[in-house]
């Protein structure tokens, strides 16, 4: 149980880890080269914007989601 | 940070730390998270109009990532999300359309401040009742009734005798829900509820989880566990349906919305993997609080008109 509960929250701080990493990226990425653009979008073609919008938020979630599964399943793999 | 669509400057600190909170509760809770998010965007100075619109956005991305969690443990009714994902959308439009009356009447941050109050505090007080009953009641029962950890899918509820009630109304058609154990209710009953959580959730952002989750549980008769992955699942087509209407009137800011979700992404993961250890009225007891939460910084914005 004990060796079960490391293993997670080891497996949670490597996770957290990768997401900050992300999250530094993210900052980069989306508010300074897509930002700009983004905001054009809005103001000029509204419907175009929100269609984007939708996509770019699932996008990130898929993307995040798989990424860190696919990485929990590497890390408890090697330590199994 | 200066965010150019909405012209806000907000710490990007701060907005992924609001989405990991609200990302558990979320995961956990089966809710946007809305009644936290939406004050807490309004807390750093962004109009009402904009925190329930982008709230909304970013709920989307993280409802994808808590209900596929929720899946992969059996706890989404897939035929009842999508019957209520109807009567969602079409009282998310409605609720949007009172913002739009009220964006153009100049009073939209005093009204919906008022609305959420009221609403969070009449939540709060109607689940401690409620979960506090049951929970008394469970204990005065043999100890065999107790549930054990992750097998807690069966659930009481103090307010079941209404619930039976409702379920006996013979409004055609009737339908089935096996997978939530319910056999025969009205499709209005359903339609309903998702129809009032909308109206909820275009009005005060988010998924409106806070009313729907309960309404599920307490109305429709559905177990905890699986209301709550139901309604993430729910969330995501609403709330999509929801960013996009709201998105084309100008009230989105996607920047605001991603940067937030990258916080919750994380957040929703631990908060649905917590939820196979607690049985259903003591995830109803805590929360509680969270609605108080929400209201309490609305308080404090609306009478102090202060900004983080």
């Amino acid at each position: 149980m004990k060796q079960g509960t490391a293993r997670t929250l080891r497996a949670f701080a490597i996770e957290l880890g990768i997401y900050a990493l992300l999250v530094t990226g993210y900052f980069f990425l989306v508010l300074h080269l897509l930002g700009g653009w983004l905001y054009g979008l809005e103001v000029h073609h509204r419907y175009t914007y929100a269609s984007v919008a939708i996509l770019l938020i699932i996008g990130q979630a898929v993307v995040l989601e798989s990424v860190t599964t696919l990485l929990l399943r590497l890390i408890r793999g090697r330590s199994e | 940070m200066f965010f150019p669509i909405s012209g806000a400057h907000i710490s990007p600190i701060y907005l992924v730390i609001v989405g990991f909170l609200v990302g558990i509760l979320g995961g956990f809770f089966g809710v946007g998270g809305s009644f936290i998010a939406g004050p807490a965007l309004r807390l750093v100075g962004l109009d009402w109009n904009f925190a329930v619109g982008t709230d909304l956005a970013h709920i989307v991305g993280k409802s994808v990532v808590a209900a596929k969690r929720h899946r992969a443990l059996g706890n989404v009714d897939l035929r009842l999300g999508l019957i209520m994902a109807i009567g969602t959308i079409a009282g998310a439009e409605a609720g949007a359309q009172l913002i739009q009356m009220l964006k153009r009447a100049g009073n939209v941050n005093l009204i919906v401040s008022i609305v959420a109050i009221v609403v969070y505090l009449s939540i709060s007080a109607f689940m401690l009742w409620e979960s506090q009953k049951t929970l008394r009641s469970q204990k005065r029962r043999s100890s065999k009734e107790k549930v054990k950890g992750a097998i807690a899918k069966r659930d009481k509820s103090a307010f079941g005798p209404a619930t039976r009630a409702i379920q006996r109304l013979k409004i055609w058609p009737m339908i089935a829900l096996p997978t939530s154990g319910v056999k025969a209710i009205s499709l209005w009953m359903i339609l309903l509820v998702a129809f009032v959580g909308g109206v909820f959730g275009g009005f005060l952002g988010g998924g409106a989880g806070y009313i729907r989750m309960p309404s599920m549980v307490y109305v429709l008769g559905i177990p905890t566990h699986l209301a709550v992955g139901t309604d993430l699942f729910e969330i995501i087509i609403s709330a999509s349906y929801g960013t996009l209407t709201h998105a084309i009137k100008g009230n989105v800011d996607i920047l605001i919305a991603l940067v937030m979700h990258t916080g919750a992404a994380i957040g929703a993961q631990i908060g649905a993997i917590s939820t196979q250890y607690f049985a259903g009225p003591k995830i109803r007891l805590a929360f509680v609080p969270l609605p108080l939460i929400g209201a309490a910084i609305v308080i404090y914005t609306l009478f102090t008109g202060h900004k983080l």
